[in-house]
């Protein structure tokens, strides 16, 4: 077994000079009554080549570009990801090296990481990012937890238009408190609506996602002065990273947190993991913050070196009074965002942003000659929402046939949002494949 | 004496991206704007993003160059107690990039998913087979996200029993993430002393065993390396007393197909993909901890669960008891491909991998002792753990052992962990590393042993070969410089 | 690390279990950690303190000091409620390397007990401890 390189030379030899007479005999220490029926009835071995062909089959199974088109968004995008990335990515000396506890064997990854720090905090306007956590959802529970921390208030809002799963990983990770968690409502805009604010006290944070779920931009200045105003810590959350190579910036807004989902930046969809959880906070707060943290110093040399640092808030020496649990995080992933950022420059990412802004556009003013309802009038960056006519689910069918997928049926997610769909657009879409989806969507309902 | 690996070589520098960009490069084919540009509020447009122009050979020389500066498992050997570094297969990389996996959208209708379900699906039964439990969810990212759904889990069994609890039993060689997933589930983690023969003992878990303790978290075998021998009574007296046995499955690799963990009284556990089953460890992850657990328990895992009818699968989201979810989606697809496509390779041969990671590192332990003091002179299974006690004489620590190790080609183990042993040095060799490569590093850490008797500021200004040298961690952290 | 007989132990001062030193002036209790303290810990790297206003038991945990790879927590000798606390730390945990008895002070405090002084160890009694034959 090519994995397995012990010849039966090797293991007499090796039980000879430990002294056992066969493998079994080094398990003398567990009790035969842990041992009983441990047998791995498990298919296999297999080839190299048939575990290949079983995969291929598999992976055959699932409806992708270029074969379908798909106008989907909602917390995975899909953007082009260049040759040189997924190259660089595979470089056996990133992808094998352990969490570099040991920095002298370790600067690769820790200059790359120091670098991805800085590229993503510029994108966010932020003081500190750190070098990662597991995804935009787990990022923001971790952002409200911190929240508490720092102010030590018992109560968190949380905007009803922040992604619904984003929603669910917070109610799962403050179940077990006695942290209140408010929902916050939206207006007709399709933004978050902070009127009612000033009722709740014992507020730590108020988060939003912007653009919100709708795809709606939100007015992070005045949410954020809204939200100082009423003392608490501002939270925003993203889940199209991709937006701010455009858009005016959290940490501009005010924000003292900003946390979301980087896989838009070179990280494959891959059924939605791993991902990418971004995390920045104000300088200030950085003792708080969860994650670990890549810090500049020098060498025994005076020379520049990279190393792990403020590690004290972490599990391994906090323990249980640590900032979070986490330890291994995504720093692959992370790896991937730099070496995107670096390809695009920040040119390229306000180039790359106008340009799925504008076949979002596209997309929705040709939508709208056909008669369909856009129901929320604030700006949009590449996702947005139609209302359907009625007897469009049960056409959708047909657009599918045609391996079509448009957009997202919302009403699972919002009740009174019958017949309404997600539709994103992206820079993988040409001109001719919108054209094709409107002529689709036209067809259906002609019928 | 066999030839030395370490060597120096030719590595060259490389400054931060932000010190060799220029404005009017770009590394990127940007796509065709086929469309007319739309009207965007200008209120609402940030400035340009602060992010470097470079050119791709920019990029590929300046990754290519960062990586020569990193040391990974196919470098060399990464004994690196209870992180399972073994070599991670290559076909298990190339199969996770298969287009139909990378671009699959979570959000598809399920008849447009299939494949994806179907592999999750059958994954889900092989770790049921491997860790002898009833149901799994793949949703945790990490071995510490899986803990902390395992504690959101014990939380919610007790909450449907209408009694909450406030402590969790945590043996004080407990890695720090037991502890710290505790608290995050706002559990009190109540430390249990292990005895003098490493492991637990039946009675110290009787004297804290309460109606106030919600579960015991228990490493097996444990971070001494040794088989947690009173597992099964322990886990009668915490179910007993009304409380669930939590199995952090960290150190799986030593008891595949020797032990399930299902069959010695544990409730739910958590596995490590990227260690035990041979996903890559990328640098600090991404990892994948799916969490396996028995049938009263199931009822509360992480929503949606992969459903079988007939040969069609889907995602059901129907379970008023479930605790929700830990991620937004469905788990670490990238890294559950490489696990099931490891699976598929070993097959029962996994029973072997296990033998033969207990035996390499019995191997090590036999040959190394007298070299280092060894903290527990018991058989041990897949790592063994030694202090630096023979060296301290010389005013030699565990860190100037682990430092010097580097110059002679290999990672250093895992070292001052766990805390119950002083300046502990732990030794997991894992089963893909030859009888070749363990005698290498036995003659390098006789090699160090010797220097630190004879010579040891080499030791102490170790490491000398590599391109820097140690940090300075004082300055990091007082004046902490993270972005540049 | 010190030998005991290098460790500094000022005459004018009152020590507790944990290591921590009090000095009395007018009409506080100025607050540090010994010279013992701070070379067992190594480097500090930051010094984590309370704000003034805030009120504690004697015993419990008012702050903590941390080095690169551990954290210690320093106790309340006496109960009280902190008045001022030593700003200059923030920017120089250093000081409490350098000179924990001077520049190194990380609090004063007014004792709501002044009795609680009378179960404080005098410097002889600390260095008989520090030695092992207490």
């Amino acid at each position: 077994m090519r994995y397995l390189p012990h010849t039966e030379e090797d293991i007499r030899s090796m039980l000879e000079q430990i002294g056992s007479k066969d493998l079994n005999e080094l398990f003398c220490s567990v009790p035969e009554r842990c041992k009983t029926d441990c047998e791995l009835r498990l298919p296999g071995p297999f080839t190299e080549w048939e575990t290949r062909r079983k995969l291929s089959l598999l992976a055959d199974k699932n409806a992708v570009a270029p074969e379908y088109k798909i106008y989907l968004g909602a917390g995975s995008y899909e953007h082009f990801i260049p040759e040189s990335l997924t190259y660089l990515l595979g470089r056996s000396e990133f992808v094998t090296a352990y969490t570099p506890y040991q920095p002298e064997v370790s600067q690769g990854t820790l200059q790359a990481i120091y670098e991805y720090q800085t590229l993503a905090g510029n994108l966010l306007g932020m003081e500190v990012t750190n070098a990662s956590v597991y995804d935009g959802a787990s990022a923001l529970a971790e952002a409200l937890l911190m929240a508490v921390r720092i102010t030590r208030k018992k109560k968190v809002a949380v905007s009803r238009l922040i992604h619904p799963y984003y929603r669910q990983v917070v109610k799962t990770y403050f179940e077990p408190s006695d942290y209140q968690v408010i929902e916050l409502p939206s207006d007709t805009a399709g933004r978050t609506d902070l009127s009612g604010i000033k009722a709740i006290d014992d507020l730590a944070a108020i988060s939003v996602q912007s653009p919100n779920f709708f795809g709606i931009i939100e007015d992070l200045d005045r949410l954020g002065e809204k939200t100082h105003e009423n003392g608490a810590l501002f939270v925003t959350s993203f889940t199209e990273a991709l937006a701010y190579g455009l858009l005016k910036s959290p940490g501009k807004a005010g924000a003292d947190i900003a946390c979301g989902e980087g896989q838009s930046l070179g990280v494959p969809s891959c059924f939605g993991g791993p991902a990418l959880g971004i995390f920045a906070s104000r300088k200030k707060y950085v003792r708080n913050m969860p994650g670990r943290l890549v810090g500049k110093t020098l060498d025994r040399q005076g020379k520049r070196g990279f190393v792990l640092t403020l590690a004290t808030r972490e599990q391994h020496i906090r323990r249980e009074k640590a900032t979070s649990n986490i330890c291994t995080n995504n720093s692959l992933c992370a790896l991937a965002a730099a070496i995107y950022m670096a390809s695009l420059g920040g040119e390229g990412l306000r180039e790359l942003a106008r340009i799925n802004h504008d076949k979002a556009e596209y997309l929705k003013a040709l939508l709208k000659d056909e008669g369909l309802e856009i129901p929320f009038s604030g700006p949009t960056f590449n996702e947005f929402v139609v209302r359907f006519p009625e007897q469009f689910s049960a056409m959708s069918q047909r657009l599918a046939d045609r391996k079509i997928i448009a957009g997202l049926p919302m009403e699972s997610f919002y009740p009174e949002m019958k017949n309404h769909r997600l539709l994103c657009v992206t820079e993988t879409k040409t001109k001719e494949d919108i054209d094709a989806l409107v002529e689709g969507v036209k067809a259906c309902m002609n019928r | 004496m066999h030839e030395q690996i370490g060597t120096t070589g030719l590595v060259l520098d490389e400054p931060l991206l932000w010190e060799k960009g220029k404005k009017g490069r770009s590394g990127f084919s940007i796509p065709r704007h086929d469309v007319e540009q739309a009207e965007m509020d200008d209120s609402l447009v940030g400035e340009m993003p602060d992010i470097p122009q470079l050119s791709e050979i920019d990029v590929v020389r300046h990754y290519t160059r960062l990586s020569t500066w990193n040391f990974g498992v196919d470098t060399g050997m990464y004994p690196l107690g209870s992180c399972t570094m073994k070599y991670n297969p290559k076909l298990n990389e190339r199969l996770a990039t298969l287009e139909g996996f990378a671009s699959a959208h979570p959000l598809l209708p399920a008849s447009f998913s299939q494949g994806a379900l179907e592999l999750m699906h059958e994954l889900e039964k092989a770790l049921c087979e491997i860790t002898g439990m009833d149901a799994v969810t793949l949703q945790p990212a990490a071995g510490a996200h899986g803990e902390l759904t395992g504690m959101l889990l014990i939380h919610a069994f007790h909450k449907s029993r209408g009694r909450q609890r406030t402590k969790i039993i945590v043996p004080d060689t407990a890695h720090g993430t037991n502890p710290a997933s505790a608290a995050l589930c706002g559990y009190k983690p109540l430390p249990v002393k292990s005895s003098e023969q490493g492991i637990i003992s039946t009675k110290a878990v009787e004297d804290l065993m309460d109606d106030e303790v919600a579960g015991i978290m228990i490493t097996n075998p444990n971070t001494l390396g040794l088989f947690e021998e009173n597992i099964s009574e322990i886990s009668a007296i915490v179910h007993a007393g009304g409380g669930l046995v939590y199995g952090d499955g960290a150190n799986m690799n030593a008891i595949m197909g020797i032990v399930k963990m299902g069959n010695i009284g544990v409730d739910i556990m958590h596995l490590n993909l990227h260690k035990t089953l041979s996903a890559p460890h990328g640098g600090g992850g991404p990892g994948s901890g799916p969490v396996c657990v028995k049938k009263e328990i199931e009822p509360f895992l992480p929503l949606p669960r992969i459903i079988k009818d007939g040969d069609k699968f889907s995602l059901s989201l129907d379970n008023p008891h479930s605790i929700g979810k830990v991620q937004a989606f469905y788990g670490n697809m990238g890294v559950m491909i490489k696990a099931y496509s490891y699976i598929l390779t070993m097959g029962p041969l996994l029973e072997k991998a296990s033998k033969l990671a207990v035996l390499n590192a019995n191997y090590l332990k036999e040959k190394l002792r007298g070299v280092f003091h060894l903290a527990y002179d018991r058989p041990c299974m897949h790592e063994c753990v030694f202090t630096d006690s023979i060296q301290a004489e010389e005013k030699v620590t565990t860190l100037d052992i682990a430092k010097r190790l580097i110059d002679y080609g290999f990672h250093p183990p895992t070292i001052y962990f766990p805390l119950v042993v002083h300046g502990a040095l732990m030794i997991e060799p894992t089963e893909t590393e030859s009888k070749e490569d363990l005698d290498l590093f036995i003659d390098a850490c006789r090699a160090v042993a010797d220097e630190a008797k004879t010579c040891p500021e080499v030791l102490l200004n170790a490491p000398q070969k590599t391109r820097s040298q140690r940090m300075d961690e004082v300055l990091a952290a007082r004046k902490p410089c993270l972005a540049g | 690390m010190k030998e005991i007989s290098e460790i500094k132990i000022p005459v004018d001062l009152f020590y507790t279990e944990d290591h921590e030193w009090v000095s009395r002036q007018e009409d506080n209790l100025r607050i540090g950690i010994s010279d013992y303290a701070q070379d067992q810990l190594g480097e500090i790297v930051y010094v984590e303190l309370p704000q003034p206003g805030d009120s504690f038991e004697k015993g419990a945990v008012f702050g903590t000091v941390e080095s690169v790879k551990a954290v210690s927590e320093v106790y309340m000798p006496v109960t009280g409620e902190i008045c001022k606390i030593n700003e200059t730390l923030e920017d120089n945990p250093e000081f409490v390397n350098q000179d924990p008895y001077g520049k190194g002070w990380m609090v004063s405090i007014r004792p709501s007990d002044a009795s609680d002084l009378d179960t404080l160890m005098n410097a002889e009694v600390y260095l008989k401890k520090l030695r092992g034959t207490e």
